[in-house]
């Protein structure tokens, strides 16, 4: 049984994003890390392994700084790294990024694919349930858990009517949720092994995946809209004026 | 430009959704065809104006969610230079199945689209717009209530097709939420409470709040994260659900940037905090400063008047 995790590293969630030139200014970002939902992907990822034995490896298409991010997953018992270098993944459509994905699974041998249900960049969602199908594997999205049971895999996942408990078997694709599971913390053990480990670095190329043309083209960056400054009231003696404006003036009650 | 909608269901009727994606397909020049999964809403999707035809695809996999299998069989009924679906997490799936079975590119979550096409969505959940153009053929998922509704009125021809997939995802078991309240991802008015709350009891006098006016009650990720209580589905923010509600109603809440990315776009803002200098007074249209334990009874009486 091989187990990948597809990481991505992004902007921290806590990092303010500034546009320079039309474009977000990615050397203001002041803290890179891994994207969220990844984690959520990448501790049941480690609990399966640990589990149900195999190897674990690490994949992610990004920038070389992306390398840390590597290494942080091997300092909590990611087996192995695979890093696809892309300078600049801006450019890439969904198309290309997945072909990029699914090939370096396919060359790392692994049959179980676990990733975020979508980056805290993009937030698109694509790479999941397109890596599926180019992998020919099923796929299950808005999952907080997975276990196996030997023969097949169980995955939790949201439901419009609250959560389903749904077998899969290999291969397959479990885009993660934020879910009710702990994430660990590395060890000073771990940190030092992880130190030690190298990834192993392939270009799109590399993989037969030509990504000279895209079919995408970003016109440009912007801020969001800023809102006019609003009215501020002082003390609980204002909620009836703001319940008055609230049906008069925005109509919303 | 035919153009493919993936209609949206909500249990076995037609989401109102479905309205805005074939305004927006008509607003560029588009000729939209809705499809209907299991044949779910279909006669409904048929009423609304603009929809050259529906087609009602019905078959066996439909029973369950498996986006592979509803994506491929919806994917065999039709052509089409553009797939539209809503950006719920199901639309998204299938929308993103079927542009890979395609090999074309696919935008998630716009709010905005020109003839082009262009396409404008926000990234780092709010936190910047980014504008892009895309060839067709392509595949595109839009936020709920960004774009105008079409209106109702229309006459469309429904077709039936019966088509069906292998189904790879076996549901085992299904567990009902919690609890019966709205959801905020639904809502079009939501309470939500913060760490400010003091404890997961008092989330009570927002639930109260929230019945009088029938809004959902939602978290910021520090009362989640902090109350095991307080279950992630109510999460607002970067890592819980982005809403776009016409009245979102922050309580004890500081406006961490994480918190802000997810609500900002919220048509009116109420802001209930004790500190003066919480940044969620920067994105506010009504602010008041005050104590939770003050301003809740207070608003309780208010609301209850109306």
């Amino acid at each position: 049984m091989g187990i990948a995790v597809l990481l991505k590293q992004v902007p921290d969630t806590t990092a303010k994003i500034s546009v320079s030139g039309g474009r977000v200014d990615e050397s203001a970002v002041n803290k890179w890390s891994m994207s969220p939902y990844d984690e959520y992907a990448l501790e049941s990822a480690l609990q399966l392994k640990e589990s149900g034995g195999g190897d674990l490896v690490a994949i992610t298409c990004g920038p070389s700084r992306a390398a840390k991010m590597l290494t942080d997953a091997a300092a909590v018992g990611a087996d192995s790294l695979l890093h696809i270098l892309v300078e600049d993944i801006s450019g890439l459509d969904s198309t290309q990024v997945q072909s990029i994905l699914a090939a370096a699974v396919a060359h790392s041998g692994s049959d179980i694919v676990f990733c975020g249900k979508q980056a805290a960049d993009t937030n698109a969602g694509s790479t999941g349930p397109g890596v599926a199908h180019l992998m020919d594997a099923s796929c299950v999205t808005m999952v907080s858990e997975v276990v196996s049971d030997g023969s097949s895999l169980t995955a939790m996942r949201a439901s419009s009517d609250g959560n389903e408990r749904v077998a899969v078997s290999a291969p397959c694709v479990f885009a993660f949720d934020k879910g009710i599971i702990e994430l660990r913390r590395p060890n000073v053990r771990g940190i030092m092994m992880a130190k030690k480990k190298v990834a192993e670095t392939l270009s799109p190329a590399d993989l037969g995946v030509d990504i000279s043309v895209s079919s995408v083209s970003i016109i440009g960056h912007n801020p969001p809209p800023q809102k006019p400054p609003g009215q501020k009231f002082e003390g609980a003696d204002s909620v009836a004026a703001v319940v008055g404006k609230l049906r008069d003036e925005a109509n919303v009650i | 430009m035919d153009v493919t909608v993936i209609a949206e269901t909500s249990g076995d009727r037609l989401h109102p959704v479905t309205a805005q994606l074939v305004g927006a397909v008509v607003s560029i020049g588009g000729t939209p065809t809705v499809l209907c999964a299991g044949g779910m809403g279909a006669a409904e999707a048929a009423s609304i104006s603009g929809v050259a035809k529906v087609i009602s695809v019905v078959g066996d996999c439909f029973g369950t969610f498996d986006g592979g299998a509803w994506a491929e069989a919806l994917n065999a009924v039709t052509g089409g230079d553009v797939i539209i679906a809503a950006a719920s997490s199901t639309g998204r799936e299938i929308a993103a199945t079927m542009a890979a079975m395609r090999g074309i590119p696919i935008i998630q979550d716009a709010t905005n689209l020109a003839p082009g096409i262009s396409v404008t969505r926000p990234i780092y959940s709010g936190k910047a717009i980014e504008t892009s153009t895309v060839t067709t053929p392509c595949a595109i998922t839009l936020r709920a209530n960004a774009f105008d509704a079409a209106g109702g009125g229309g006459s469309a021809e429904v077709s039936t097709v019966n088509q069906s997939a292998d189904v790879a995802v076996a549901v085992r078991e299904a567990i009902a939420k919690a609890s019966e309240r709205l959801d905020v991802a639904e809502a079009n008015i939501i309470i939500s409470g913060g760490r400010g709350m003091g404890d997961p009891a008092n989330f009570s006098y927002l639930n109260e709040i929230a019945d009088i006016i029938g809004a959902a009650v939602g978290a910021s990720r520090a009362a989640v994260d902090t109350w095991e209580e307080i279950p992630h589905d109510m999460q607002v923010g970067q890592t819980g659900k982005t809403v776009t509600p016409s009245l979102y109603i922050a309580v004890g809440i500081s406006g961490a940037i994480q918190h802000l990315a997810g609500m900002r776009t919220s048509k009116y803002i109420v802001a209930i905090n004790k500190d003066p200098d919480a940044p969620i007074f920067g994105v506010a249209d009504y602010g008041i400063v005050a104590t939770w334990e003050d301003a809740l009874p207070a608003l309780k009486v208010e609301l209850g008047k109306l």
